[in-house]
């Protein structure tokens, strides 16, 4: 068994494309593998600035020998078939097995070189791997995501070989590019190769790398009694900067302090990659920063944070300039340059767009029980901060700007709309919960929903330029995190109704299962066309609750039957329609069931009308019995037309019963 | 953007501030200024001995030296020694300093890290040689920046001018997080696949030497060993330049100007010259100087949203024509014989 050590040594590797190169190399290998038969125990991919690397376990040094049966003429065909049959497969008669008068061939088929299908797969995977941008280099052809430098391919300590491109595989690369010895070595294994890369300065693995930042930026905050501002996204990028991260914490002009702390931090990751500092137990930011270098330098780093403070200087320079010159012009004057700002081509400048949130945001407002002139007044400021110049600088303050811009000459709760109405921005965003706020938070996003639906920029399949479908998500989000009482379509204008009503469904749909709920239930209820979120997702979690840990097949089996006898006899015509009663005569379980659902049905309607889902749920339950009771002891399909039209008005208006809660019939399925 | 702003954006001198009226600057604002040594060596280069050095080095690297474009452009990869000698089968290599004009920055010589006239030191090889990172390591080391005690890193950064038709996939060189530097190779050209890929570098030399020598304006770099500074040679015409553009450049003349140059460029590239090829070197100045008057019109505020995506449109048409032309004639140059 023998071990497969692959290096795709290239310039460097745009960090955000990292992760996912290691995953497909993973992928695409096991793939090829599995498609040659080539067996193996375990398989791991490292990305890193520079290189791409595999290495597996296990492997075969060549496929098992195979009999491949092909089959010829009869026995009996005439002699040019067979003599074209012994050409093709290069035996003699005699070689030929009969079987029922049939000739077949059985060739052996050696098993091939590891190796070689190694040397092919390479090929294939290198040629088309799937980098999200890929270039050409030079005089080739060759598409790689930068120049391919080198490619180290060992099986069993061989060097495995073929040439892409004019690049032939071997047994070299290289370590870090500025440290230790920068000559190009050899390796024969995967352990010698991730010892002699440690030993040049080269962190192999992406984990290890990000352990090593947040240990050394831990450490070098903490050596002056400082804490690291933790940031995951930040972490992942800049492990995929560096080959040998090296924290250092370096000082900023405390000055600067007086700039709000998103200003400060927004500067350092945006522009410069840097960490936030902050002391122990303080608010705010300490005047410090942790940059991520790729070099241990012999000077322990002087020149290098000499450097990036000055660099950073210049970068909150800038930014207090703006945020000094931003806050000579009130909101309300800024409202006139998005005059002449368009949002979109079709839907009009800024400025009408804002006038269309004011107006959405005052009808909403009672719905959220915010006062409709401040929910007005805020989504009035909401975009004025679009033309400053910290959110020219940085699109990613935007509404944060205008929440600082506004506070003190607005009342707060304006100013925290302006600040967060832009939320929730993602699935781990916070949801507001203030009610001017989420009145200005849902009129901007029905805003954009309403004007991109009605110029027919729907999203499709995996295009979503405009981002509806997290607008979309936001709405639903905000409504149900608030509890707001409100049937959608009604926000919605006629022309879109339809259309955006049905997408709010499918949006609510998909997270609803994203959230881990059973799919028939949330179809059960939403084919009701309910378009009260809340009421929604209350009935999905009514029936969740009623069939969690239920045989749910034994529980509808009465009302599925039933239904199926209704779906069998509407094929045939009407089904009859009227009043059910208890004929003379009848079986003790159909008078049962009768007075059971006489008894039954109007708490159910009355249990529904007051949203009490669960108890409407358990009211249905107490039919099950006598439903049950009914099918083992009376015949629908009885020869006397009235008992039976009576027998099949009966199952109908349970039916009916179940309906007024969801629809049964899609459950379990 | 002007087409010449969608060129190397951020390789103006310094940051790239919007909405900032000329009048003030951070500098204003009292910020203590860091002057800190950032050499290893004992006297940092002077601006023109960065050039000098520069120059040596890449004439070493078999590039031709050549002297700037006569023409104004936004940026060192419009001159046609980059633009358009990026098309075709022929191998080049040049370096060369190429003024860059992005009359919109102007700041009246009040802003320490803005100019509406700079300077970028621009080489490009074709096809770029397998070890064209280390060379372009090697021009950082023969300016004293050591990268065993500065940290240079290759940031992704994919460049793209839709106006030129042209892309390509490289980097933003960090020194000590700042950007020094942008390394691109080039993909297409004039929307045009390049048959042999250039490798393109660009420099921001007055952002360069402020770093080599450690001063906090551009104005303060020393121009030469005798002590002559950027600002005596320059601040004058930042002053009167600015007014110029922003103050003084007639829009009406501008616009007619403009018209005036598109409708020049197919009209030359109709003539032939001497020996059957097309004409298109003059044709591609027509399309830097329709290119440069549509940056003085915007810097005067001329161009309305809505418009500027046609004029953009328009440049990038003439600049397409000029490109197919180039490829053509070099093809019916080898069919020649």
């Amino acid at each position: 068994m023998a071990e497969l050590l692959l290096e795709l040594f290239s310039e460097e590797i745009p960090a955000r494309m990292q992760r996912q190169a290691a995953d497909d190399l993973a992928r695409l290998m096991r793939a090829q593998l599995q498609e040659q038969g080539v067996a193996l125990d375990r398989l791991e991919t490292y990305a890193g600035p520079r290189r791409l690397t595999l290495v597996a376990d296990g492997l075969p040094l060549s496929q098992a020998d195979r009999l491949e049966e092909r089959k010829g003429p009869k026995a009996n065909a005439p002699e040019q078939a067979l003599a074209g049959f012994l050409r093709s497969t290069g035996l003699t008669r005699d070689q030929l097995v009969e079987r029922d008068g049939v000739l077949f061939a059985v060739i052996e088929r050696k098993g091939r070189q590891t190796a070689e299908i190694i040397a092919e797969s390479v090929d294939k995977i290198v040629r088309g791997f799937p980098w999200p941008k890929s270039m050409r280099w030079g005089a080739g052809t060759l598409r790689w995501v930068r120049p391919l430098q080198r490619i180290v391919c060992l099986l069993d300590g061989r060097i495995v070989p073929f040439e892409i491109d004019g690049l032939i595989s071997g047994d070299v690369t290289e370590g870090h590019r500025f440290m230790g010895d920068p000559a190009p070595f050899q390796v024969t294994d995967f352990a010698d190769y991730r010892r002699k890369l440690a030993a040049r300065h080269v962190v192999l693995d992406a984990a290890d790398r990000m352990r090593r930042i947040l240990d050394g930026a831990r450490a070098v905050c903490a050596a002056r009694g400082l804490e690291l501002v933790e940031d995951d996204g930040l972490l992942d990028e800049v492990s995929g900067l560096a080959e040998w991260p090296t924290p250092m914490l370096g000082d900023m002009d405390p000055a600067f302090l007086s700039l709000p702390p998103e200003v400060i931090r927004t500067s350092m990751r945006t522009h410069q990659k840097y960490f936030a500092v902050r002391a122990p137990g303080q608010p705010g930011l300490a005047p410090h920063f942790v940059t991520v270098a790729n070099i241990a330098p012999t000077d322990g780093g002087k020149l290098i944070l000499a450097g990036n403070s000055k660099v950073l200087a210049g970068r909150l320079s800038d930014a207090r300039f703006f945020w000094t010159e931003d806050r000579k012009v009130s909101l309300d004057d800024r409202l006139e340059k998005l005059k002449g700002v368009t949002f979109h081509a079709k839907l009009g400048t800024l400025y009408q767009r804002v006038e269309r949130i004011e107006a959405l945001a005052r009808r909403i407002a009672p719905l959220v029980g915010a006062d409709p002139d401040l929910a007005a007044r805020a989504a009035r400021l909401a975009k004025a901060d679009l033309g400053t110049g910290m959110v020219g600088e940085f699109p990613e303050l935007q509404g944060i700007m205008g929440g600082y811009y506004a506070r003190g000459t607005e009342p707060d709760a304006v100013a925290d709309a302006i600040r967060d109405h832009y939320k929730p921005q993602g699935p781990a965003d916070t949801v507001p919960d203030a009610p001017v706020t989420v009145a200005v938070a849902l009129a901007d996003k029905i805003d954009t929903l309403t004007g991109f639906f009605s110029i027919d920029e729907k999203p499709t399949g995996s295009r979503d330029p405009f981002a509806l479908r997290r607008a979309a998500l936001g709405v639903i989000r905000l409504i149900l995190t608030n509890r707001v009482r409100v049937e959608l379509r009604s926000l919605f204008p006629a022309a879109v109704q339809d259309d955006l009503t049905a997408f709010f469904a499918d949006r609510l749909k998909v997270m609803l299962r994203d959230e881990g709920r059973r799919h028939d239930l949330v179809d059960a209820v939403f084919v009701l066309g309910d378009d009260d979120l809340v009421r929604v997702v209350a009935r999905i979690d009514a029936l969740t609750d009623y069939f969690r840990d239920q045989d749910i097949g034994a529980v509808l089996a009465g009302y599925n039957r039933a239904a199926s006898i209704l779906k069998a006899e509407a094929r045939k015509g009407p089904l009859p329609d009227g009043p059910v009663t208890v004929l003379p005569g009848a079986p003790v379980a159909e008078a049962e069931l009768i007075r059971s659902l006489v008894h039954v049905a109007p708490l159910v309607e009355a249990a529904v009308r007051n949203e009490q889902f669960g108890p409407a749920m358990s009211t249905l339950g107490d039919l099950r019995g006598p439903i049950d009771a009914f099918f083992e002891q009376v015949l629908v399909n009885d020869p006397d037309s009235d008992i039976r039209d009576n027998r099949l008005k009966l199952l109908n208006q349970i039916r009916d019963t179940f309906y007024i809660v969801a629809d049964f019939s899609l459950i379990g399925g | 953007m002007a087409w010449d702003n969608l060129i190397r954006t951020s390789l103006r001198p310094m940051v790239r501030p919007r909405f900032q009226p000329p009048s003030r600057t951070p500098h204003d604002l009292g910020l203590r200024p860091l002057t800190l040594g950032l050499m290893t060596t004992a006297e940092p280069l002077s601006f023109q001995d960065l050039i000098l050095t520069l120059h040596a080095y890449w004439s070493e690297q078999g590039c031709v030296i050549l002297q700037p474009h006569d023409v104004e452009v936004g940026a060192g990869t419009l001159h046609p020694a980059t633009v358009l000698r990026a098309l075709g089968k022929k191998p080049w290599r040049a370096a060369y300093v190429q003024p860059s004009r992005r009359p919109g920055d102007g700041r009246y010589g009040e802003n320490p890290n803005r100019l509406q006239h700079y300077y970028q030191y621009q080489v490009i090889l074709k096809p770029n040689p397998i070890d064209m990172q280390a060379l372009y390591l090697g021009s950082l080391r023969a300016i004293g920046l050591d990268p065993t005690l500065h940290d240079v890193r290759f940031v992704e950064d994919d460049w793209e001018n839709p106006t030129v038709g042209a892309w390509g996939l490289g980097w933003e060189v960090w020194c000590d997080g700042m950007e020094v530097s942008q390394y691109t190779y080039f993909q297409q050209v004039g929307g045009l696949d390049v048959d042999l890929v250039a490798g393109e570098l660009t420099y921001g030399l007055e952002r360069l030497a402020m770093y080599v020598q450690g001063v906090d304006s551009i104005f303060d770099l020393k121009f030469n060993k005798a002590g002559v500074t950027y600002g005596e040679v320059f601040l004058e015409n930042e002053r009167q330049g600015s007014t110029y553009n922003f103050e003084i450049a007639d829009v009406e003349t501008l616009k007619r100007q403009f018209e005036d140059m598109e409708r020049q460029v197919p009209r030359i590239l109709a003539h032939t010259g001497p020996q059957g090829q097309p004409v298109v070197l003059p044709a591609y100045d027509h399309v830097l100087k329709a290119s440069h008057l549509f940056n003085l019109m915007d810097a005067r505020g001329a161009i309305a949203v809505a418009e500027r995506q046609n004029y953009i449109g328009r440049i990038r048409d003439l600049a397409k024509m000029c490109a197919q032309k180039w490829v053509e004639a070099e093809q019916g140059e080898r069919a020649g014989g």
